[in-house]
């Protein structure tokens, strides 16, 4: 009897009796691969010289050994069985609380080091180098994007592909793979920055052993998502589910192609790039940039593309539309990133191109953010009363504003005055916190209830100060940014009658010390905004469950009459 | 038969980038405004607004 509620709790009801006393073959696959894994890690772990990789072995033995016990004791109690009548939704579960968690870690460790900028004197640590800026400041960039925006594009994209194709997830045990084996990895980037272990590619720092878990990872992520469409029971794929494919593949071939490196031995930390000079920078910058349009872009708009007709009740506005801002969007995207090496070695009809390409990307973006705005149509009255609706709109709105920054940036002139300055922050902030953040906060204010099976959030009020104050922080991080980006801009190009530069690198850094206070308030509200959440996602959570109650009386109630 | 250099690789690259590009262009276009595919393009319009936030797989 217990043993039936508990399946039942956890979604996996069986009806097939033939097969119960028999574990499935995903499970069992999953069961021989963590084994051998453990089994690699320790003899990894015990035959390297390098402390470093050692440390890193010691965490991989840890997760193989601890995912091997979980994965013995759920093999023995039945619990890896999958039933095709219900969506698997425990993942998810597990990824929205990975998604907030990593959210708070990413923003706070943003908002530390955005202190170290303005008090580099009251907090720097020589004694401690695992707390310098350049330790914390990649931990910063990959616990928000990967951390975080990865964990809420793996959850969405499981709820997306399941609900528009009326088909559960494939692969039965292996969706859980994806989400633990993405953690580990993102465990093991992160402690690999502050132990100093980097293989100093911005937003592709981790080293190549690394690299490969990620690998292993994100292929199976490919195949659990292509065999979920596979086995859709809807015939057309859903615009959404080619957002989110895309953002898969490409981000596949991105990571394998830029990471291509020789490791110094087979048990040591360290490799080189098989890349050098200018093709080491264009590869870099052509991951670099189709991260930010593949990873932060792509996935988020297949985010927008379900989540916003959902909590609009309001059919996508175009359909035709979404297909072509699909396509023109990712194929004029993948050509944008030389835009990142004006003025350097690459030759200058290639940096040209990519500067060309990224004007034209003003039309597919605006054209989608149109589609996303438009989509409202007939419910502006929502913006007024539901502010979850509010954030994804301001989201767009924020994604059409950094959209048409971008391609301004991106031009040579421009780019001669922006480029290394705070303005490329406050840029790529408006981006990250405005529209990857608020659409992902909107997508999970809208799972949480769903999942959990509540009726509604616990308190609509605490999303309305969510919202004001993550809100009103952006717009402080963001001017306070252009206003320190453009000032440190002209006094780097400034000369004197002499033709002297006329200013030192430090009295740039100086004269932005106000603007450096205004940007760590905004952080801090915007950090403020993700704790309010999460206790307000909590509390959701912990609410009675009204659905499940009359679920349970119903039956029972039937018979007496 | 010219040599292979770098100015002919990169014109290439250039001119035969941009049909490339355009003929995609034109074909998701077309696939988009095809009168045929209009039906379907409604049906999957209304998808989000099924009523599948429980945890049925619907038939």
């Amino acid at each position: 009897m217990a043993n039936v509620i508990r399946t039942e709790s956890l979604g996996i009801m069986n009806q097939s009796i033939a097969g119960q006393d028999r574990a499935p073959l995903d499970a069992l696959l999953l069961y021989a691969f963590t084994g051998l894994a453990a089994l690699g890690a320790i003899f990894a772990t015990a035959f390297s010289d390098d402390r470093l990789f050692r440390f890193h072995g010691y965490l991989l033995i840890g997760a193989f050994v601890l995912a091997f016990g979980v994965l013995t004791v759920a093999l023995n109690s039945g619990r890896l069985r999958s039933s095709e009548s219900h969506y698997s939704d425990g993942v998810i579960r597990a990824g929205v609380i990975a998604t907030m968690f990593w959210a708070v870690v990413g923003l706070l460790v943003g908002v530390v080091i955005a202190a170290q900028l303005t008090w580099p004197n009251l907090l720097y640590f020589p004694e401690h180098g695992w707390l310098n800026f350049g330790r914390l400041r990649p931990l910063h960039t990959s616990g928000v994007i990967f951390a975080f925006g990865g964990n809420a594009l793996i959850a969405t994209s499981f709820y997306v592909v399941q609900r528009t194709s009326k088909a559960r997830l494939a692969g039965g045990a292996w969706p859980w793979f994806v989400f633990w084996g993405y953690q580990l990895f993102i465990v093991l980037a992160a402690t690999g920055y502050l132990a100093g272990i980097t293989q100093s590619r911005e937003y592709a720092e981790p080293e190549w052993y690394v690299d490969l878990w990620l690998t292993v990872v994100w292929v199976a992520y490919l195949l659990v998502f292509l065999g979920t469409l596979w086995k859709r029971k809807e015939p057309h794929i859903y615009v959404a589910n080619w957002f989110y494919l895309a953002f898969i593949v490409t981000v596949a071939l991105l990571h394998v192609i830029n990471n291509l490196a020789m490791p110094v031995g087979a048990l040591h930390h360290r490799s080189y790039s098989l890349f050098a000079g200018v093709q080491d920078a264009l590869t870099q910058w052509w991951y670099g940039h189709n991260a930010v349009g593949f990873f932060l872009t792509a996935g988020f708009l297949g985010m927008m593309y379900y989540f916003v007709p959902k909590r609009a009740e309001r059919p996508v506005y175009s359909y035709r539309l979404s297909i072509v801002h699909f396509w023109s969007l990712i194929f004029i995207y993948i050509w944008a990133g030389p835009h990142h090496l004006h003025y350097t070695a690459l030759p200058q009809w290639a940096q040209t191109l990519g500067m060309t390409f990224s004007i034209m990307l003003w039309m597919p973006s605006w054209g989608g953010m149109i589609n996303g705005l438009m989509t409202l149509s007939g419910a502006w009255d929502k913006l007024r009363t539901d502010p979850v609706i509010r954030m994804m709109v301001v989201a767009i709105a924020f994604y059409g504003m950094s959209t048409f920054e971008g391609p301004l940036m991106s031009i040579r002139a421009v780019n001669s005055l922006s480029h290394y300055t705070d303005w490329t922050i406050g840029h790529v902030h408006s981006g990250a916190l405005g529209w990857v953040g608020f659409i992902s906060f909107g997508a999970m204010y809208c799972m949480v209830p769903w999942l959990w099976k509540k009726d509604s959030l616990y308190s609509n009020k605490l999303v309305e100060w969510h919202f004001w104050i993550a809100t009103t922080g952006i717009l402080l991080y963001i001017c306070a940014m252009w206003v320190s980006g453009i000032m440190e801009g002209l006094m780097w190009r400034e000369y004197t009658s002499q033709g002297f530069l006329a200013n030192a690198f430090v009295e740039t850094v100086a004269a932005k010390h106000v603007e450096n206070i205004i940007r760590t308030v905004g952080g801090l509200m915007y950090l403020s905004g993700a704790l309010i959440m999460s206790y307000n996602l909590w509390r959701t959570i912990r609410l009675p469950s009204p659905a499940s109650q009359t679920a349970v009386t119903a039956p029972a109630l039937i018979p007496a009459e | 038969m010219s040599a292979l250099t770098y100015e002919t690789v990169a014109r290439f690259a250039q001119q035969g980038g941009t049909l490339y590009f355009a003929a995609i262009f034109a074909a998701g276009v077309v696939y988009a405004l095809w009168p045929r595919n209009s039906e379907t393009f409604r049906r999957a319009a209304h998808l989000p607004l099924e009523k599948d936030e429980d945890n049925n797989v619907q038939a």
